[in-house]
């Protein structure tokens, strides 16, 4: 007891705002977040609901519905581990070596960000479509890029690209290279400093990088829309799916799927925590930089 | 040692997701020997098309023993053109207006040149026409297209550029203002009453461009439009597809909308066609053959006419179902403005009469 109010005064004493100024701060951001966060969640399911828990199951035992929650999460599947593996690679290269034209790998890495969802999709219309420049080559071999579920995973592949890289990359550049060098000094192999050193520095960036490239995924709309085609229980992912019951005159059922979206989105945030709070205690001496064996 | 519970987490999560993907539930067409065809539609089609599927797969399966998958795309009319033009692998598209099947043709080549005389009747089994949706009791007094441009009254039409209902709404009420000053659509045809002719349309345009000037909202498709008008509250009257307009009052109650059907309309042709190089390829050729002429049928008719499309051939449709349309004198873009591809040209295309008369 004594100890907690002790910690309590300090961090009174840290700050030099008075009472009332911090006490406005937070409630701001309360209000805010109140308004903006969770009041829309709660009409979201509010809606969802709205005729009952039976209706609510029906809509999305539905076979369209259930394909498009197994597309989205098939897409995910793919999309997130293969840019877990190139954001890692690319952060790695980009903050620990010097080499002719990282800026522009940067730029690069960057492009997806800048560039709208809508335009990524066109491209991959432009390059694969029938009329596009590998259209016909691929046509005649009777592969089928865009309008299929390759096009897709390739435009969510796209749009989530630098969401892994981008988190690592100031974290890497920040920590610099002296714990590498320390570990190669002392013998280890590349890969075993990479997974002795570099990756517990940075997992917890990792993680978040994961999570929000798996949420972007799973929520792509704009590309995922321009080379979908919309084949109902064949292209429709979840969020495109939301739209058509939506046009359909079926809120019930577009915000039951919206709900299942949002709360596959609220899962993903707890189980980081669950985990940051289970292994934040036994890790504690390794954080401090204990890494011994 | 310290990514023990990460590693953990990660195979956790991707065991989760596959279990997910590839064992939840049972696909779609559980039978690996049915034979697949795809409709590619737009967007007021969708309970009609879910009808007639089930319908003819039952039709096909007794006439043939094959099993038969119909899936189906919808969206805006001229979106889904483009779609298939750039590679959306359609059997057989069933579209808002015959301009979008012929751009299929034009800028593809997936058919021949003579599509539209394949099938009876245009190759159109069913139309539609333009007709008012307005709030209930009609508090403007809407009752035909002059009283569109009274003065407060809101109209909401999507854009023509962008949606195939709109360019039939606008061509719809360009059709009746030379009606009401020529008296009869044939002297259109007529040499020697030209000079009439050309000042009509001059008050055809003067009227249309009045016209967008009480519109509102803009969207960019039909049901766009609909929903602005329907579940947003905004405007006096709804300028629609008679079947949306029926389909309006089907799904959000008689209690709150009326449709007001003007003196003269449009007659609106969705066309439908088999996209042959697709179809040719897939194997699929006669059962999308068939499955377009079964919309011929009584049976086609029936559920057309159920859906509120008017059907080319009442013999054979229930009573309760043809009384619902209203008579009305209709006229063909062919015999006012000489086909669509004349009217695109000359109203819609850059450049054209509505980029003259709309200044957003």
């Amino acid at each position: 007891m004594k100890h907690t109010e002790n910690i309590r005064c300090r961090a009174a004493a840290a700050t030099t705002e008075s009472r009332w100024v911090r006490w406005l701060l937070i409630g701001v951001s309360l209000t805010f977040l109140g308004l903006f966060l969770a009041m829309p969640l709660a009409a979201v399911f509010a809606q969802a609901l709205s005729r009952g828990w039976a209706m609510y199951v029906r809509s999305l035992g539905d076979s369209d519905a259930l394909s498009a929650i197994r597309l989205t999460l098939l897409v995910a599947l793919i999309a997130v581990p293969v840019n877990t593996v190139f954001g890692v690679a690319a952060a790695w290269a980009i903050a620990k070596f010097q080499f002719f034209g990282k800026s522009v790998l940067i730029t690069l890495i960057d492009l997806p960000y800048s560039v709208s969802p809508v335009i990524s999709g066109m491209v991959l219309v432009l390059l694969f479509g029938r009329q596009g420049w590998l259209g016909p080559w691929l046509e005649a071999r009777g592969i089928h890029v865009v309008f299929a579920v390759s096009g897709i995973v390739l435009a969510t592949l796209f749009v989530t690209f630098p969401f892994v890289a981008r988190e690592l990359i100031p974290l890497m550049q920040a920590q610099g290279t002296e714990e590498e060098e320390a570990a190669r000094l002392l013998g280890a192999s590349g890969w075993q400093t990479f997974r002795r050193v570099t990756l517990p520095n940075i997992k917890w960036g990792l993680l978040y990088g994961v999570i929000l490239c798996n949420a972007r995924a799973m929520g792509e709309f704009g590309a995922v829309s321009v080379v979908s085609g919309h084949i109902r229980g064949e292209t429709n992912t979840m969020p495109l799916h939301v739209e058509v019951l939506y046009n359909e005159y079926n809120t019930t059922a577009a915000f039951a799927v919206a709900s299942l979206l949002a709360l596959l989105a609220l899962v993903t945030l707890v189980l980081k925590s669950v985990l940051q709070w289970k292994t934040g205690e036994q890790l504690t001496p390794e954080e401090q930089g204990y890494t011994g064996d | 040692m310290i990514l023990r519970p990460f590693v953990a987490f990660g195979l956790f999560s991707i065991a989760l997701v596959s279990i997910a993907v590839f064992a939840g539930g049972c696909r779609r067409s559980s039978d690996p020997n049915a034979v697949k065809i795809l409709n590619v539609s737009y967007d007021p089609t969708r309970e009609l098309y879910e009808e007639f599927n089930r319908v003819f797969a039952e039709h096909w399966a007794r006439q043939s023993g094959q099993t038969l998958d119909v899936r189906m795309s919808h969206g805006g009319s001229g979106k889904q053109a483009r779609s298939v033009i750039d590679g959306l692998e359609a059997d057989v598209v069933t579209l808002a207006l015959a301009y979008d099947v012929d751009a299929i043709r034009r800028k593809a080549g997936l058919m021949p040149k003579d599509w539209q005389s394949r099938l009876p009747n245009n190759s159109a089994p069913y139309t539609s026409t333009i007709v008012f949706l307005v709030r209930k009791g009609n508090p403007r007094g809407i009752k035909d297209w002059n009283d569109l441009v009274k003065p407060d009254v809101s109209v909401i039409t999507p854009n023509p550029k962008t949606s195939g209902g709109a360019r039939w709404n606008y061509l719809a009420a360009w059709g009746y203002m030379l009606k009401r000053e020529l008296g009869d659509l044939s002297k259109l045809h007529d040499p020697k009453s030209a000079d009439a002719v050309a000042k009509a349309n001059e008050k055809a345009k003067e009227f249309v461009k009045e016209i967008f000037q009480h519109v509102k909202v803009l969207d960019t498709g039909a049901r766009g439009s609909t929903m602005t008008f329907v579940q947003r509250g905004i405007g006096d009257v709804l300028l629609a597809w008679e079947n949306e307009a029926f389909l309006s009052i089907h799904e959000l109650g008689p209690d709150k909308f009326e449709i007001v059907v003007p003196s003269i309309s449009i007659l609106a042709e969705p066309s439908v066609a088999v996209v042959d190089k697709v179809a040719e390829r897939h194997g699929t050729r006669a059962v999308a053959e068939a499955y377009l002429k079964h919309l011929y049928s009584s049976e086609g008719q029936t559920l057309a006419a159920k859906h509120y499309y008017r059907p080319r051939n009442a013999e054979g449709v229930p009573e309760e179902y043809m009384k619902r349309f209203p008579k009305v004198k209709l006229f063909t873009v062919r015999e006012v403005f000489g086909g669509w591809e004349k009217a695109q040209a000359e109203h819609f295309n850059d450049g054209g009469v509505f980029d003259q008369i709309y200044k957003p």
